[in-house]
């Protein structure tokens, strides 16, 4: 038996609804100068269409995205405080011994494999992919904050390869986002309403997933 | 705690989700998130830290200095009989003319010009501290804004934490040859740990005040943040 605690409830919702509106928003912010390249010449790498992005012009997504980022921070410190004193980030923090785990998960659920047998509450495959996904926000987070303030974090902006290579690191972290959005849904689809009720809720899962 | 309000904090997420659903809740939670991050870049914004300068070899080459005019690229400045008004808090109230800020001490350097779109580039600037503009006319220390209005009916209000900063300048000199006409002549801002909306060009008056102005700044109007620091 398991269930989710209020704060990882909290923590999750609270990153899930500004997650989709920092990466609409952030798609909004993009459009104003959609390339990595110079200004001039200017080569754009791709228009988002209006109906992905959030905010109208690049204004109103960046007062949605300074808005949802202060709210995507909180969420995310409170989560891992809260893990790190409760203990529970054992559960879910991919660790060395769980690198011989992933490759027949990924056979079971790609392959048709057999279900390897589980003793854990939490898979391999799973606690990788919570582990890249906490470590992608991580990444948005730092890149994000680079780029509001590359002249107060000038060091970080150059560690990190100048104000143009911060702008790619935090494409890229939003893309490693993105990825791992649809198998999260199509997982919590399939293994049933119960979890998915129990994000909300609180309540027990007596399935181990 | 008891059941209600075990129920209650469990719709908390969906009942933020559905406050977003108005018009008048979107727009007064983003005023207040927009407000925080100006808060926060106040906070952060430091004095003594330096933007990054840059060396010859990698200024961006004056033709590929992009241009961002509002409205003109030239409002036709008749640049004879030019004058810097400045009013306000300040003992020595007046028209300055361009020799007269040229005779402060000339500061050149190689800094990134960052736009709110996201792209940079590197430009080589001349001019004078706008510190050292701000003791010429005696302005008050403790002032805690300074109003820029422009040729071109620009506008915009400054913190002065930022236009006293080291690397604020007020610049008549880009590339070594007088401001362009398209880049601001006689005199623009340039301030390096601010973003490109808030160094106006064509500047015809400075006013230093404590209260911030009614009318923020011309981008500002249309919704983007008044800090604008980097």
């Amino acid at each position: 038996m398991m269930e989710h605690p209020t704060v990882v409830r909290l923590c999750h919702w609270a990153s899930a609804l500004a997650i989709v509106i920092l990466i609409m928003s952030g798609l909004q912010i993009f459009a104003a100068f959609p390339s990595f390249g110079e200004k001039i010449p200017q080569r754009d790498l791709f228009i988002p269409p209006a109906s992905i992005t959030l905010g109208g012009f690049l204004a109103g997504g960046l007062q949605w995205h300074l808005t949802f980022a202060w709210l995507f921070v909180a969420a995310g410190v409170a989560y891992v405080v809260y893990q790190a004193i409760s203990g529970n980030y054992t559960q879910v923090l991919f660790a060395r011994r769980d690198i011989p785990g992933v490759w027949p998960m990924v056979r079971h659920y790609f392959l048709f494999g057999p279900k390897p047998p589980q003793h854990t509450t939490y898979n391999s495959l799973q606690k990788l992919a919570y582990t890249s996904a906490l470590a992608f926000g991580a990444m948005l987070m730092v890149t994000g904050f680079a780029l509001y303030k590359p002249v107060q974090l000038s060091p970080l902006v150059t560690v990190l390869g100048g104000f143009r290579f911060v702008r790619i690191w935090h494409f890229a972290a939003m893309c490693g986002l993105l990825a791992f959005i649809p198998g999260h849904i199509v997982m919590v689809a399939i293994h049933g309403w119960k979890n998915f009720a129990s994000m909300w809720t609180g309540g027990a899962v007596t399935e181990k997933l | 705690m008891n059941r209600t309000r075990r129920e209650l904090l469990k719709m908390t997420p969906l009942a933020a989700a559905g406050l977003l659903l108005s018009e008048g809740a979107r727009t007064w939670i983003t005023g207040k998130g927009v407000a925080l991050s100006d808060a926060a870049s106040g906070l952060l914004f430091r004095t003594g830290h330096l933007a990054p300068t840059f060396g010859d070899h990698q200024v961006t080459p004056l033709e590929r200095f992009p241009l961002n005019s509002y409205l003109v690229d030239d409002p036709e400045v008749d640049l004879a009989t030019w004058r810097l008004e400045v009013s306000g808090l300040v003992s020595k109230a007046g028209a300055y003319t361009l020799d007269a800020i040229r005779a402060l001490p000339k500061v050149m350097q190689n800094t990134q010009h960052v736009c709110v779109e996201g792209w940079k580039v590197i430009g080589n600037f001349g001019g004078v501290r706008a510190s050292d503009f701000l003791t010429l006319v005696g302005a008050d220390p403790t002032a805690r804004f300074l109003e820029v209005k422009c040729a071109d009916d620009y506008y915009e209000s400054l913190d002065m934490d930022s236009i006293r900063h080291p690397q604020s300048l007020l610049c008549y000199e880009m590339y070594g040859q007088p401001l362009a006409r398209e880049h601001g002549a006689p005199l623009r801002l340039i301030m390096p740990t601010k973003l490109g909306y808030k160094q106006a060009k064509y500047i015809v008056s400075l006013r230093v005040s404590n209260v911030l102005p009614a009318r923020l700044g011309f981008w500002e109007e249309q919704g983007y943040p008044w800090h604008g620091g980097l």
